[in-house]
């Protein structure tokens, strides 16, 4: 019998829970219809996309009501769980943070609209960088609203260097000099077999005066890309490569250089902060230089990251959805968001902002390399062309650099296609 | 199943020739196909539809970002796949990894399980101990290991002396895995293994001495024959699992340096290149070998399946 008054108390407990989750189902989907706009992004510790949301939901005073939903922290992770539910024609996903390489992707695929001319009108007009909304851009169409933006830089030891090196060459040539002596000497680069390692091999082939893929998204690798593999091979087997070269991603260029071993770290513009609250000691001989240049009298052409803002076609209401996108990204946020979380902004004229300049006082340099950057191949099948390179550039020591455009011509053809397997 | 046969029928012994109890079994089978329908309809919606859907999709060009271009293919996925060098590497990997660790977990599961049947003292101390690495979330463990093994973060490269990462060489990155494999099913195996030395009786024992045999012997010709059921269902499991190999290379090395499972290799295709038409036939490809190496195992072997009575 008390067995029978157990089982008694689970089920009803169990009914009960069941009942508990169909009334949150309800109240849940009832709050995702009316005039709710749901904002689908990472999460920014520093809290600006909240304030963003919650700033632009007062001033449409009513007309609608920005509701954010945190993706992965990675941008992997992040474009997984938002292609799935794009490709399930999922309703409940209005503005989505994207990354700069998806929206030919998702342009392609149909789940994106392209932006409003009114909409357009404005995001053109505030001074965008021309870069950014290059990213933006899919077969002279603009689909997304370019919020914020990010560079790398180089940074360097001025205790140990008196002047930043100019080009590749030189910098390994010091790193290496440096080593001989004894003194800390690595250069921490992203190595590991991931997006970083296309990042540096685009940036590498642009600031040689070549590109990856053509206007058209057709392959245009020629000697370049030999060019750029021989870079990044020279520096993997000097003795100025971290050990963890091939597993290195941004954080742990970040930490290794916050050890101390490193004189030149590549990376992005949170190493700043970070290496003032970590290491301030070491945050006062920290300073930075533009990206080093392949040849002396070309400046370097860095690959440009950030997120735009992109509108599910499948949301049940696009137009207060751009709306609320454009609140979103305009001037006030993206500065907010700038300081606050450490995402430089798309409005150029930011940059001159004395409060941004405070927290960014390498504004300047960030703005320089902007201005010169380079994008990631505009495809849609970006995320396979991305996985051929560095596949073809993993582990960085065993590149054999005269191979590296025959490769690359032959298996990027098929990654635009998406024939094959991906690696 | 056991306890609803019990509720329904206790049929006596000499009841059963008339032809009233033959109805009464007749309608007890019924009620019995009854009871079993909603499950079987439910196992039906989602098993054999997924199955039936990925054949279907791997006859497709299917590609999640080219809507437009879903055409009929016929079998040329299964010949991009077999012809692909990832693909063969990745069955290698695959099976370095199950032969390699399960032989070794069989080997440690053993001792393990030997030691935890003779433990006087401490017994329940010593199983919960055995079960800690088992316990402990796979995902966690294998950051765990990332770290241990990455220079400047973690020790054991200090320890052995290492120069440079060994989670960035192929055949440094497939031990790791399988070290990491090891120590999180070895416990497994050792409880699998354990239960089966409680098959060994020990009158069988106390014989074997009796006539003479040695530790060894008695470990060859009494114990290990006696528990050999228990030692098959466990390396099947292990073997079927082990193929599937996924979690520990996702976050050791992400599949870099050509450490790629099989299910890592599906993984890419279906959610990072969104191509169903690629994908599927990898996934079938994987399903078809895990029911070979059952059916392999309990035809060959004897091998008692799940369910199957070998008690009698």
């Amino acid at each position: 019998m008390p067995e029978r008054r157990t089982t008694g108390v689970v089920a009803r407990l169990a009914m009960s829970l069941l009942l508990v989750t169909i009334t949150v189902g309800c109240a849940s989907s009832q709050a995702a219809t009316g005039n709710t706009v749901t904002f689908y992004i990472f999460n920014e510790p520093g809290g600006s996309f909240q304030r963003a949301a919650d700033t632009c939901t007062q001033a449409a005073q009513g007309r609608y009501h920005i509701q954010l939903a945190l993706l992965p922290s990675g941008a992997d992770g992040q474009r997984q769980q938002l292609v799935r539910r794009l490709a399930a024609h999922d309703p409940s996903i209005d503005i989505m943070g994207m990354d700069v390489v998806w929206a030919p992707e998702f342009a392609e695929a149909g789940w994106i609209r392209a932006v409003p001319d009114d909409i357009k009108v404005q995001v053109t007009r505030d001074g965008t960088l021309p870069a950014a909304l290059k990213t933006a851009t899919w077969k002279k169409t603009l689909y997304a609203l370019p919020y914020n933006t990010n560079t790398q830089l180089l940074w360097y030891r001025k205790d140990l260097v008196a002047a930043p090196p100019a080009t590749w060459d030189q910098m390994i040539s010091e790193a290496v000099a440096l080593r001989q002596q004894g003194k800390p000497g690595l250069i921490e680069v992203e190595g590991a077999q991931y997006e970083g390692l296309t990042v540096w091999f685009n940036s590498l082939v642009a600031s040689t005066g070549g590109r990856i893929l053509d206007d058209d998204g057709n392959v245009a690798v020629d000697g370049t890309s030999r060019q750029a593999a021989d870079i990044i091979r020279r520096l993997a087997t000097s003795p100025a490569a971290d050990p963890s070269l091939s597993n290195t991603m941004e954080d742990q260029a970040r930490l290794a250089f916050e050890s101390g071993k490193a004189a030149f770290e590549l990376n992005y513009p949170f190493v700043y902060p970070s290496a003032q609250k970590d290491v301030p000691a070491l945050a006062r001989v920290m300073a930075w230089a533009p990206w080093p240049a392949v040849n002396p009298n070309t400046p370097s052409h860095v690959t440009i990251g950030g997120i735009n803002l992109g509108v599910s076609s499948y949301s049940r209401h696009p137009d207060i959805a751009f709306q609320a996108a454009a609140c979103l990204r305009d001037a006030d946020n993206q500065k907010y968001a700038a300081i606050k979380g450490g995402l430089p902004p798309t409005i150029a004229s930011l940059y001159r902002d004395p409060a941004l300049r405070q927290s960014y006082p390498f504004a300047d340099a960030i703005l320089q390399s902007l201005r010169d950057a380079s994008t990631r191949p505009l495809t849609p099948a970006y995320t396979n062309v991305s996985l051929e390179i560095q596949s073809a550039l993993s582990p960085p020591s065993h590149i054999d650099p005269p191979k590296v455009p025959s490769r690359l011509d032959t298996t990027l053809r098929d990654a635009i296609a998406s024939r094959g397997l991906v690696p | 199943m056991a306890a609803g046969t019990d509720v329904l029928s206790p049929p006596a012994p000499a009841r059963r020739r008339r032809p009233k109890a033959t109805r009464r079994r007749r309608d007890e089978r019924r009620l019995a196909f009854l009871l079993c329908a909603p499950a079987v309809v439910v196992m039906l919606a989602v098993t054999a539809y997924p199955i039936l859907y990925a054949v279907w999709l791997s006859l497709r060009r299917a590609d999640l970002r080219f809507p437009t271009q879903s055409v009929f293919v016929g079998l040329t996925n299964y010949t991009t796949v077999l012809r692909s060098g990832l693909w063969w590497q990745a069955v290698a990997n695959t099976l370095i990894i199950t032969v390699v660790s399960v032989a070794i977990e069989l080997v440690f599961g053993m001792v393990i399980a030997l030691v935890m049947h003779r433990a006087l003292v401490g017994r329940a101390a010593v199983r919960t101990a055995v079960l800690i690495p088992y316990g402990i979330i796979t995902v966690v463990a294998a950051f765990s290991w990332r770290f241990a093994w990455t220079p400047s973060l973690g020790y054991l490269p200090r320890w052995l002396h290492l120069n440079g990462d060994p989670l960035t060489a192929h055949a440094s990155s497939l031990a790791i895995i399988i070290l990491a494999e090891v120590w999180k099913t070895t416990p497994f195996m050792s409880l699998l293994l354990l239960a089966g030395l409680a098959l060994v009786s020990n009158e069988l024992l106390e014989a074997a001495r009796v006539d003479g045999a040695g530790a060894w012997q008695r470990f060859t010709h009494v114990i290990v024959p006696v528990m050999k059921p228990a030692i098959l269902v466990a390396v099947l499991f292990r073997i079927m699992d082990a193929f599937r190999i996924f979690d520990n290379i996702f976050i050791l090395t992400q599949g870099s340096n050509s450490t790629q499972s099989v299910s890592i290799l599906g993984y890419d295709q279906l959610f990072v290149g969104l191509n169903l038409g690629i994908g599927s036939p990898v996934s079938l490809l994987i399903f078809v070998i895990i029911a070979i190496i059952g059916f392999g195992f309990i035809k060959g072997f004897g091998a008692a399946a799940p369910g199957m009575d070998t008690g009698r």
